[in-house]
């Protein structure tokens, strides 16, 4: 019951600053519920009772992301984004996408619901004791199972970094 | 009775001491950081030869409730041009960021709310860290610039230090080996010693770490008076310029607690594992009755009588704590008592020696310029820390696969790291040397030009 208070109230959340998210015409604005969305869809992770993901969701995409995000926002002009237009005008192509997507998520429902022992739409949350220490199952995963494509991702993103670093070099 | 309001009274059932503690800290918190400031206020005028506060109450003891009733009822001011809803959000945001995260932070082993938390310590910075748009949305809001040089330089400074803090926790951590907070006191019990002697680097990393991130002096430039007014709560005034206020503080209790509980051993007493020095059991109820004795002694020297009369209700409060404090160490049945009462009174002394080292640094050094900051942030302390982590990680391989000594192994660390700092620095020499070199020789400065600039 409790469960499901939670889930509805974080996702009625995020998908209502969702929403606003993409129809201010204010960018901070729209940043400002961007981070509503993101901070309620950790929320939802934390009622998954998956701790790790809740936090790492909130340090990188909250505090470390959007933060950048609204440094570079606040040195833009706003005055002039005002007048350009908001959406591009691709109804058909929208359409389009928009019933594929529908049409998946409801396919993903359908079957969910024949899965025994899970109700339609929400998963039953396994009570917090019976679960293993989040943050020592991710990590037991992490650098045992999946090393090699972990240290491949870490690796790609050094790279990333040290290229960042020297194209913006080059220009001074 | 309805199914909703039974659901309701089983909720409370659960978590009502939860919701108590919650409470208490949403009510308490504001009050200590009065408090805080009243302190702050005292050593000052005290390290400057001064006498502070004396006024309200005996000695300025009841200064923090005339300041909070003074700001409540000043006008607040909105400006015309000023973004009215993100103005009126971002201090809350500020403030709520810093009372969240200390929901999960364990005042003695008795006292914390969310108690079960497996990333405790990733909890508190992780969402002490969402303060910062408190500070970006204010400044920005405001449509002054003033306010948004301050919030671009408080962003640009926490980003940099949040980094080289969370390295120097990560070395803590490792010695842990665990993120919930109890266990990692409890860790440094099992150890028989507290981190910052296993891993004094990296404290001394978080501690400056942690004055860049409360925007405190020496590294108080988002607020710079003599360059810009107030940085981003220029435009701020009233109760939100109360609230950005009471954020920082709550703030520097925050730091305070995540350096208490992974460096200086939590709610641990001194020592907690040797038999002899169990005298120090003794010390909490010893320290407040002497508290209360000095209030008796300074009653009677109190020029008003209401004075003298509150000088002897503070003193009765000390003495009633100290018998709390006391009552269940003498009286057998009471004895489970200790631990809660003990480490809270162990925990929240060591919070104020930090907090007590802020003010101290503050009192003491002077502002450092804005670029000097960046490079101490990014050319010494990350690089520090990283070496630092990397150091700590072999010491521990060293200890656990090939039976090194802890010590011999955490010296060694030490050693390295401290290396690491000199050359670090002497790199930043020939850096700044080359630099000065590499510039234009500076002009003849000409005699009626001498105080330009």
């Amino acid at each position: 019951m409790l469960d499901k208070v939670i889930f509805f109230f974080f996702a009625g959340v995020a998908i209502l600053s969702a929403g606003l998210m993409v129809t201010r015409r204010n960018a901070i604005h729209s940043a400002v519920f961007l981070i509503t969305t993101l901070l309620a869809t950790a929320g939802i992770f934390l009622q998954l009772r998956a701790e790790f993901i809740f936090i790492a969701q909130i340090i990188l995409y909250v505090g470390g992301i959007m933060v950048l995000f609204v440094f570079v926002i606040m040195l833009v002009r706003l005055d002039v984004a005002l007048h350009q237009i908001q959406f591009s005008r691709q109804k058909w192509v929208a359409l389009l996408v928009t019933l594929a997507l529908a049409l998946e998520v409801g396919v993903m429902l359908w079957s969910s619901r024949k899965v025994p022992g899970q109700g339609f739409l929400l998963p039953n949350a396994v009570p917090a004791g019976k679960l293993p220490p989040n943050t020592e199952a991710l990590a037991g995963r992490l650098f045992d199972a999946y090393l090699l494509p972990f240290e491949i991702a870490s690796v790609l993103l050094l790279v990333a970094m040290v290229g960042a670093v020297v194209m913006a070099k080059k220009r001074t | 009775m309805s199914p909703t309001l039974q659901a309701v009274l089983a909720f409370v059932q659960t978590w009502w001491v939860e919701l108590v503690s919650g409470v208490v800290i949403v009510a308490v918190v504001p009050l200590v950081a009065g408090y805080i400031v009243l302190m702050e206020r005292k050593l000052m005028a005290d390290m400057q030869a001064r006498l502070g506060p004396m006024r309200v109450g005996p000695h300025g003891l009841l200064q923090p409730i005339a300041d909070a009733v003074k700001l409540l009822i000043k006008e607040d001011i909105i400006p015309d041009n000023a973004d009215k809803v993100v103005f009126w959000i971002a201090p809350v945001v500020s403030m709520t960021a810093a009372l969240t995260s200390m929901g999960a932070i364990a005042f003695g082993p008795a006292f914390q709310v969310a108690r079960d938390i497996n990333v405790g310590l990733l909890f508190v910075i992780g969402v002490s860290s969402l303060g910062i748009f408190g500070i970006v949305l204010g400044g920005w809001a405001s449509n002054s610039h003033y306010s948004i040089m301050g919030a671009l330089r408080s962003t640009a400074q926490l980003v940099s230090y949040e980094t080289a803090a969370g390295l120097a926790l990560v070395s803590g951590l490792l010695l842990a080996g665990t993120l919930k907070i109890r266990a990692i006191v409890d860790a440094q019990q099992h150890f028989g010693v507290w981190f910052v002697f296993l891993a004094p680097v990296a404290f001394f990393i978080y501690v400056v770490a942690s004055i860049a991130e409360t925007n405190r002096a020496p590294f108080d430039l988002p607020e710079a008076e003599s360059e810009l007014v107030a940085g981003y709560m220029t435009e701020y005034s009233g109760f939100r310029w109360a609230l950005y206020f009471l954020g920082e503080y709550a703030n520097m209790i925050v730091v305070g607690a995540v350096a208490t509980t992974l460096f200086l051993g939590g709610w641990l007493r001194p020592f907690p594992n040797v038999r002899w020095m169990n005298w120090l059991d003794a010390l909490p109820a010893l320290f407040t009755a002497a508290v209360g004795a000095y209030c008796v002694y300074r009653a009677g020297k109190q020029p008003v009588r209401v004075q003298t009369w509150f000088m002897w209700g503070v003193a009765l409060a000390c003495f009633v704590v100290a018998l709390i404090l006391a009552v269940p160490l003498l009286v057998a049945p009471l004895k489970f008592l200790v631990p809660g009462l003990h480490g809270a009174f162990w925990f929240l002394l060591k919070i104020s020696a930090y907090i007590y080292l802020f003010m101290w640094l503050r009192f003491t050094l002077p502002r450092y310029r804005f670029d000097q900051l960046m490079h101490l942030g990014w050319y010494i302390l990350i690089p520090l820390a990283i070496v630092n982590v990397l150091a700590v990680g072999v010491a521990m391989i060293l200890e656990m696969e090939y039976g090194w000594n802890r010590w011999l192994a955490m010296l060694l660390t030490t050693v390295i790291t401290l290396a690491t700092a000199l050359f670090l620095l002497r790199l930043n020499d020939k850096r700044a040397a080359a630099a000065s070199s590499a510039a234009p020789p500076p002009e003849e400065p000409s005699t009626e030009d001498s105080y330009a600039g």
